[in-house]
């Protein structure tokens, strides 16, 4: 009940604006999106939907963010490993 | 699926393992909890502990609002359920929990109308299809699922729908985690924060942990990765002396949280001077009711409910795995007398119940090991 699943409007429905046509993983379904107040949800948008409600927008770019540090780190690691190995190289 | 699959990458993870054992001082014991059972549910079903080092532990916490549900409470939503003309609706995590009274399931073998729903507005539309008779919702959750009723409840009066109630035992976050702050038994150096109660309430609400109690909390998101790069910042804060409130689920989460739903909830909810919790017992201001002016929605007071309280069996040791001190495992009854099929506590019920993710998982998890070979 509490795990939030992602989904991708699809439509805003015209005659009833608080409700959403949304894509979950290749299924349509109509979520609410009364609790997105005050943003602007266009089609192609992402939302986070719990119990057919939408809590929030993912940020793609704080999504961004978050991954570009995630390689960073692996980037990170495979720069430590390598001057690791050339120190060895060194000494030996 | 995207903002999914990106996140559950192996060798991600393995880099990130590797980050966070190099941030362990030698010596030095760590332990985290994740309030949310969301969180507990993916540590299982990933086998995250698998990643981390032997110096840092996760240990759950009171996050599971199925688990948090008291016998009594459970009674009495059986009680309204077994009044004529009603048809009950709920979650399907909640048709297993066991009152003193059985649960129900047990309830429904007996003839009573109970049906599953995904959402609190699937339920208002059984009370739209059915106006002969009485349509509860039994309403659980954290701030995660509470703007949910609340909006629910502004939709039935706004349509006039007038045969739909819900019973409700929302709970709130804050004042569970200040009680385990507050509680003897544990030494935590610091919070996994729930994801999707932050994106209600925001990231603020948790700055008396960090500046109060000194312990950095680290809101985090539901993947694999989010939990591991969680720690991995956790670590971090500790290791730079540090100890502040740090958003890591920011695509999903904003600071200040949702406006609107805080605004809902307080609109149809106003907090209860008291509530009991399964196995912690009761704590002050920590969960919500119907306000008056919402009264006509109120099963609560539609309903003349037994509100009795029921002691937990013996046998159960829920509180103290909700309270990080026990783990599941340890439980005398875990996976003999207590399974997901007949559960006698509710840790074994919910999907994000401890019990239930460590049962259903079945991991031998270094941990296990390491505290069996202890003994
Ligand atoms: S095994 Fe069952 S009784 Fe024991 S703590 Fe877990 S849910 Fe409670």
């Amino acid at each position: 009940m509490c795990l939030g699943i992602p989904g991708e409007i699809v439509e805003i429905l015209s005659d009833r604006p608080d409700l959403a046509m949304v894509d979950v993983s290749g299924v349509k379904r109509a979520i609410n999106i009364g609790l997105l107040e005050g943003e602007s949800v266009v089609p192609g948008d992402w939302i986070l939907i719990h119990v057919g409600f939408a809590l929030s927008k993912i940020d793609e770019v704080e999504a961004r963010a978050a991954l570009d540090f995630l390689e960073s780190i692996g980037q990170a690691y495979e720069d430590e490993i390598a001057a690791l190995r050339e120190s060895m190289i060194e000494e030996g | 699926m995207r903002f999914v699959d990106e996140y559950r990458d192996a060798e991600k993870a393995r880099m990130l393992a590797a980050r966070i054992a190099a941030l362990c001082e030698p010596g030095r014991d760590y332990k985290f909890m994740e309030v949310c059972g969301g969180h507990t549910h993916t540590i299982y079903k990933h086998g995250l502990e698998d990643y981390l080092p032997e110096a840092v532990t996760l240990v759950h916490g009171p996050g599971c609002p199925v688990c948090v549900i008291p016998m009594g409470r459970m009674d009495d939503a059986i009680h309204i359920a077994e009044q004529p003309d009603v048809i009950m609706t709920s979650f399907g995590d909640m048709m297993r929990v066991p009152g003193g009274n059985g649960s129900f399931l047990d309830a429904k073998a007996r003839g009573a109308d109970i049906r599953l729903v995904y959402s609190p507005l699937d339920a208002l539309k059984i009370a739209r299809q059915n106006p002969g008779r009485r349509v509860v919702f039994m309403a659980i959750g954290f701030e995660t699922t509470a703007p949910s009723t609340a909006m629910t409840v502004l939709r039935a009066e706004a349509e006039g729908i007038e045969n739909f109630s819900i019973f409700c035992n929302h709970v709130t976050i804050i004042p569970a985690i200040k009680a385990i702050l507050d509680s003897p038994d544990l030494r935590l150096d610091g919070f996994i924060g729930p994801g999707h109660v932050s994106t209600v309430i925001g990231c603020r609400p948790y700055e008396f942990i960090s500046r109060g109690y000194g312990k950095p909390l680290v809101v985090a998101g539901f993947e694999p990765l989010d939990l591991l790069h969680t720690v991995y910042r956790l670590l971090a804060q500790l290791a730079e002396g540090r100890s502040e409130v740090e958003n890591q689920y920011s695509r999903v989460v904003p600071w200040d949280g949702n406006p609107k739903a805080l605004r809902v909830i307080n609109q149809v909810m106003e907090l209860r001077p008291y509530f009991e919790w399964r196995g912690l017992g009761f704590i002050s201001q920590s969960a919500l009711r119907v306000t008056e002016r919402y009264a006509a929605f109120d099963a609560e007071r539609i309903f003349q409910i037994p509100g009795g309280r029921v002691a937990d069996p013996k046998a159960c040791q829920c509180g103290e795995v909700l309270k990080g001190v026990l783990k599941p495992w340890e439980c005398k009854v875990f996976g003999t007398a207590c399974t997901p099929e007949t559960p006698i506590g509710t840790c074994m019920v919910s999907s994000e119940g401890a019990c239930a993710a460590y049962y259903n998982f079945g991991r031998f998890s270094r941990e296990r090991v390491r505290e069996a070979t202890r003994r």
